[in-house]
Formats: structure tokens, sequence, C-alpha cells
């Protein structure tokens, strides 16, 4: 209980090394989680994504800004991608984020992919649980540059972000079945150079095209100019925390944050089983060597992969207990 | 299924713009298989230090070529120390003469790479030394 202590009480040291347990799973972690569980569920989480170099840190550095402008307390993760042929990893995120580094309400804490798809860290979730723990107001959640169909940060944010720029071309088109789908506010980043008309033009077209309901959200554009006039941009940042405020009011309002707490839950329940069940299967699989066998026997087509993964299930899964 | 990732944290303290061996390391130390955060330069002890704690890291490698490094790292390992988070190594490389090796090793840096050190020597050299902590 002291680790829960020490991390509600805001405790840095204690909450990094956390995280970093449960990053490298260490066995110890996750006793830890469970016990600090309870004090999660309170702070507005809210996701930035978009494609490599759209932004993504640099607007995160501005909403910080703009919430400790507003007297809250932040934790901004932000995750990059891990090499997947040596494991190693490049965190530059918190380059963009230097001013805030020495502000002891704001927690950053860079994280790698390691192999995860979604466009997170399988960690992130759990690294989201300690920064609620601590008591952060708001959560920031920077995924990896994205292309179309890394999303899962819809089932950790309350409210997403999507971070779009200019000369992306005919690519925005095809990009409306995935990425353009998730967005609850959309940020049009570089908007001083060419072609953010066009784009404005086209998120307009898409906005316009989708049917929404009397009282329901219609996500806003938010376009934000050059960095380097500071005043403007400001303005703009403090625009966008702004409509990040009244999507999550919106939230509350319409009882749509209760969908999204249930989603999220549904989806950590659906992991922790896959932790709980299918890992130590595989583990043991892997020890014993069978797993080995099993793919020789698919690979030589003796059998298939779903007969081999049904007399496993057999095996330990007691029967009547399957659907 | 678990396993301790080595995390470094590689930076510049104080005024000094040359970057180009920073980022030859970190990236070095990512095909290493290291997680290294960058955070580039131009940044206070003070920065560093609680950088280098929100993100537990093992290992902070400061980089100066300014002459700088008598008062920038001593102070690091200061700060790190005021936060009872000396267990975090700190190393330092860049433009160092000799005559301020032994000052250095006795504010608390553990090693030193001067131009000419193989990029492989230090990499080892970290290897070596940071036991990831429990």
């Amino acid at each position: 209980m002291e680790t829960t202590n020490k991390i509600c009480a805001g405790d840095v040291r204690t909450a990094s090394r956390l995280i970093r347990d449960l990053e490298d799973r260490l066995p110890g972690a996750r006793p830890k989680l469970k016990n600090l569980f309870a004090h999660t569920g309170k702070s507005f989480i809210i996701g930035i994504t978009g494609s490599p170099g759209a932004g993504k840190s640099t607007l995160t550095d501005a909403l910080v800004h703009e919430f400790r402008r507003r007297g809250k307390t932040v934790g901004v993760l932000a995750v990059d991608p891990t090499s997947p042929f040596t494991g190693g990893a490049i965190l530059g995120d918190r380059i963009r984020m230097l001013r805030h580094a020495e502000d002891d309400a704001v927690f950053v804490r860079s994280l790698a992919t390691r192999g995860a798809l979604g466009g997170l860290s399988q960690a992130a979730g759990d690294a989201i649980h300690v920064m609620e723990a601590m008591g952060k107001d708001v959560v920031i959640v920077e995924t990896v540059g994205i292309g179309q169909q890394e999303l899962d940060i819809i089932n950790h944010a309350h409210s997403v972000v999507v971070v779009l720029v200019p000369g992306m071309g005919d690519d925005i088109q095809a990009m409306k079945a995935g990425i353009m789908e998730i967005a609850d506010v959309f940020a049009v980043n570089k908007a001083d150079r060419p072609g953010a008309g066009q784009l404005q033009k086209e998120l307009a077209a898409l906005l316009s095209a989708t049917a929404v309901a009397e009282g329901d959200w219609r996500p806003p554009v938010v376009t934000l100019g050059n960095l380097y006039e500071p005043a403007s941009f400001a303005e703009k940042a403090a625009e966008l925390a702004q409509k990040v405020l009244e999507h999550h009011d919106y939230l509350i309002v319409s009882g749509r944050l209760a969908g999204r707490m249930e989603r999220k839950a549904m989806m950590e329940i659906t992991d922790a089983l896959k932790a709980s069940i299918l890992e130590p299967v595989v583990a043991k699989l892997i020890a014993t060597g069978e797993l080995k066998e099993m793919t020789n026997r698919v690979a030589g087509r003796e059998t298939d992969p779903y007969s081999e993964a049904e007399a496993v299930a057999r095996r330990f899964i007691k029967a009547g207990e399957t659907a | 299924m678990s396993e301790r990732k080595i995390r470094v944290m590689v930076a510049k303290p104080g005024l000094d713009g040359h970057d180009r061996g920073a980022r030859v390391l970190a990236r070095c130390f990512r095909d290493a298989g290291f997680e290294v955060i960058y955070t580039g330069c131009h940044q206070t002890p003070e920065q560093v230090a609680a950088a280098a704690i929100q993100e537990d890291v093992d290992l902070v490698g400061l980089s100066c070529l300014s002459g700088a490094h008598r008062v920038l790292f001593p102070r690091v390992v200061e700060l790190l120390r005021e936060k009872n988070a000396d267990d975090i190594a700190v190393i330092g490389g860049g433009i160092i003469p000799e005559q301020d090796f032994q000052m250095l090793y006795d504010a608390g840096i553990q090693a030193i790479f001067t131009p000419g050190a193989s990029l492989d020597s230090i990499v080892e050299w970290i290897r070596e030394h940071i036991q990831t902590r429990h």
C-alpha cells in the first residue's frame, strides 16, 4: 500500500518507477496497479493523434500550457516507435515540451511502442491509470505518428484530437474510413502552408456530409498557423483547448461519457483476460516445445491451426465453460 | 515475459548548441537496443534532472563542448542527489581537458568520453556498469 499512498500523494519517482515496472512487465507491478485502480477514473483523458510530423508534440505542449493557465494539473504520455530490428527507440517528444520540465504540476513520460501496432504501447493504459491516481486533472496521450488504422487511442481517451496538415492531397480521401471517423476535434496544423484552404474545404465537405442529430456533437475544426508567430499561435492553441473542454462538457451533459468509460472498461477486461488466460497457455506451450510441434504439423499441412487451437482449448478449459 | 529494458537520456545542458555528437550517440544507443530519451540543446541542469526522474532512466549522458562542464555536470549530479535519485548514473562527454577528469569523477560523474572514444566502448561501458535497477 506504500506505493499507492506515495503515488496518490503525487510522488514522481514512485510513479515513474511503477510505469517502468509495468512496461517491463515485472511480476510485482500488477498487484500494485490493482491497489491503485480504486483511485483512478477521475481524470479527463485526451488523445492526440495524426501522421508523423503533423505537430502532435507541439500541439500537446500548447495544450499543456493552456491547461496550466487554467489551473489544471497535467500528465502527458508520449509514445514513439520501437525499432523492429534492435528493440531500441529514440523518444524525442519531450523536446517540444521542455518549457514545462520544471513545473511540478506537469508530469511527462515517454513510452516506446515495443511492438504494439495500434499507435500506443501495451502499457499505455496502465500508465494512464498511474497518472490518474496521481490526481492529474487532465491526461494527454500522444500516439505515435499513425496512418489509417492505428486507432487504439479511441479505447483509452475520452476526447480525441486528430491533427491534420496540408499537402497530403488525395490521401485525405483515403483516410476517411479510419482516422477521420475518430476525431472529436480536428486540428489543421501548419495552416500557413499551401494547400491549407483545400484541406479545410475537404474537411467541411466531409463534416457536412455526415448526418448529426439535433444536439449531437459535430467535430469542430481549429486551424493553427505558424508556430513562430507566437501570439496568433497561442490564441489558436487556446481555442483548441477550449473546443476539447467543450467536448468534455458535451460528453457529460449528453451522458456519452459513461458509454466511453464502459467501452474502455470492457477493453481493459478483454486485455486482462488475454494476459491471464492466453499468455500463460502460450508460455507453457513454448516451454514444453509443443508450440514448435504444432507449428511443424500445421506448416507441413498434416493438420490445420483451428483443430490445434481447439485441442489446446479442450485441455485447458473445463468442459461446459466455453460457448 | 518480463525483461528490463535499459533506458538512457542524452542531454545537452547549457548554452552549447553543437549537438551532432549527442545525436550520433542517441542513434547508436537506439541501435544497441536501449530506449533513448533525447531532449536536445539549451537545457538547465534542473530541466535535465527533472526529466531524468520523470522518465525513470538508468543513466544520463551529458554532452558539453563549450567548456562549462565543470559547473554543469556536477550540478546535475547534485540535483539528482537532492531528489533522492542518485541511483541514476551520470556520464559525460565532449571537449573536456584531461586535467578536469578527476574533479568531475570526484563530483560523481562516473565516466567521461572525449573525441576519439569509439561508440562501441561507450555502449560496452553502459552494459557493464548499468545493472538495471530493481
